[in-house]
């Protein structure tokens, strides 16, 4: 069936089958491979991305439930080449290893922060306690989002 | 790689369309909400519908509101907006501490209300919930709207009274004087299914040292009990003092009424120590609320 969305502002349509994921539509048929297939079983959160406001596991959304949505993906953090600041602070923060569940990690912390711009270590936990770093790297991803939080304005008076 | 079959997809535009796409393709048609149950089902080739029918864009079906002494939740509501749900957490707490335990916020996103209840996993938490607060389960079919109590909903595991041509459309909330309510899991870990979970729904009549338990709902999710109900400890409790010892009498009657079974999440015993516990101890919660002393 046809297939017409927005991706990270971009117009795009496609012919595919309905049973076709929305994580594979992104990777395999627009080239976006920023997401990353991971668990298939919507465990593991590396494939979260934006269907509209908020952050779903792609592997667990079929492609044409998008349709005429909006779909925001890693790809569309940096704006302008500035990167965004939760990818700032990972870099920072060397908030990942192998890197492979960094593009959902990335994708809620910055869902996070929209919604609330100051949270505590519980909360970011919180946030991204459907999302598996296999390289177990949990404490450095809590403070690479902080970091984020103080550029985006937080509680940080210094902050820019 | 798991992906569904090749399946058939029409995104229903209203809910006269969506029952009559289920009428035409009987039970070949499936309801697609969320997708967060079915589409692993599909994967794993546990369902293979030939038809999609998208109802992701009734937005009508969305609704959490209070009309007279009835809160009503639509059964396209997500389950992140029942949580930040002021008006069902004013009402009926027990939703909120339940979807603070319900998967994760992500998958908490995109699920929803209805397709919890609809799956119908003997594990599932949202059905015990309902089941506590005596709820009404709204179904639309061909021959019109029929109305089913929350504890005649489930008829088995993964089984509902919901007919191939009919869609679950809200759930309706009796809001009465008196009320409080909690839920409390037990998983082994953050987001999993429960071992074994308890909810309770109280309505205190009288005042002070003369309160008395006017009634109750317990529901129990994991552990076997019937329609997800603590009926025997419900009658035991009802026209009776809250307090601790009736509780915790009422804890022991729910773990031997239950039937839980020895799986990966734990043995049978663990799981009626469990209910007996978690029972005793939503229900003080429960009451504590109903009485205003706690939040």
């Amino acid at each position: 069936m046809k297939l017409t969305l927005i991706v990270n502002g971009r117009e795009y349509s496609r012919t595919v089958e309905p049973r076709l994921l929305l994580i594979h539509f992104l990777r395999d048929e627009l080239g976006l491979t920023g997401s990353h297939w991971g668990c298939d079983t919507s465990n593991c959160g590396a494939c979260v991305v934006w269907l509209d406001e908020t952050p779903v596991k792609s592997c667990t959304v079929l492609a044409v439930m998008a349709d005429g949505r909006r779909v925001a993906t890693v790809e569309g953090l940096a704006r302008g080449g500035v990167l965004d600041p939760v990818q700032e602070g990972f870099a920072a923060c060397h908030g990942l290893q192998c890197g492979f569940c960094t593009p959902g990690m990335l994708m809620t912390a910055r869902w996070l922060l929209d919604r609330n711009p100051d949270p505590t270590p519980a909360e970011i936990r919180e946030a991204i306690s459907g999302q598996i770093c296999r390289c177990t790297g949990y404490e450095n991803i809590v403070r690479s989002v902080l970091w984020a939080a103080k550029q985006d304005g937080g509680d940080d008076d210094s902050a820019p | 790689m798991q992906v569904p079959a090749d399946v058939d997809y029409e995104k229903a535009t209203s809910v006269t369309h969506a029952l009559a796409l289920l009428d035409r393709y009987g039970a070949e048609a499936k309801l697609l909400a969320g997708g967060h149950s079915l589409i692993p089902m599909m994967k794993l080739r546990l369902a293979r519908p030939e038809l999609l029918v998208d109802i992701n864009g009734l937005s009508d079906l969305g609704h959490i509101t209070r009309a007279g002494e009835v809160l009503r939740i639509g059964t396209l509501t997500r389950h992140a907006q029942l949580l930040e749900s002021e008006l069902a957490g004013e009402h009926f707490a027990i939703m909120h501490d339940a979807e603070r335990v319900i998967a994760d916020p992500i998958v908490r996103n995109w699920g929803t209300v209805g397709g919890s209840l609809c799956q119908a996993d003997p594990s599932e938490d949202l059905s015990a919930a309902f089941a506590a607060m005596k709820g009404t389960m709204v179904i639309q079919g061909p021959g019109g709207i029929r109305e089913v109590s929350a504890r005649a909903f489930h008829t088995g595991p993964y089984e509902t009274v919901v007919g191939p041509s009919e869609l679950l459309t809200e759930i309706k909330l009796p809001i009465r004087p008196g009320g409080g309510s909690g839920y409390l899991k037990v998983a082994r870990r953050t987001g999993d299914w429960p071992v074994g979970a308890a909810g309770a729904a109280v309505w205190l009549a009288g005042a002070g040292g003369k309160r008395s338990i006017a009634d109750v709902g317990i529901g129990l999710t994991a552990v076997g009990a019937t329609h997800f109900v603590a009926a025997e400890a419900e009658e035991f409790l009802r026209g009776r003092r809250p307090d601790e010892e009736n509780l915790a009498r009422a804890g022991e009657i729910a773990a031997e009424h239950c039937r839980p079974v020895s799986d990966q999440r734990g043995p049978a015993d663990y799981k009626r120590h469990l209910v007996q516990e978690l029972t005793t101890r939503v229900l003080r919660v429960a009451i504590s609320r109903a009485q205003g002393l706690a939040s």
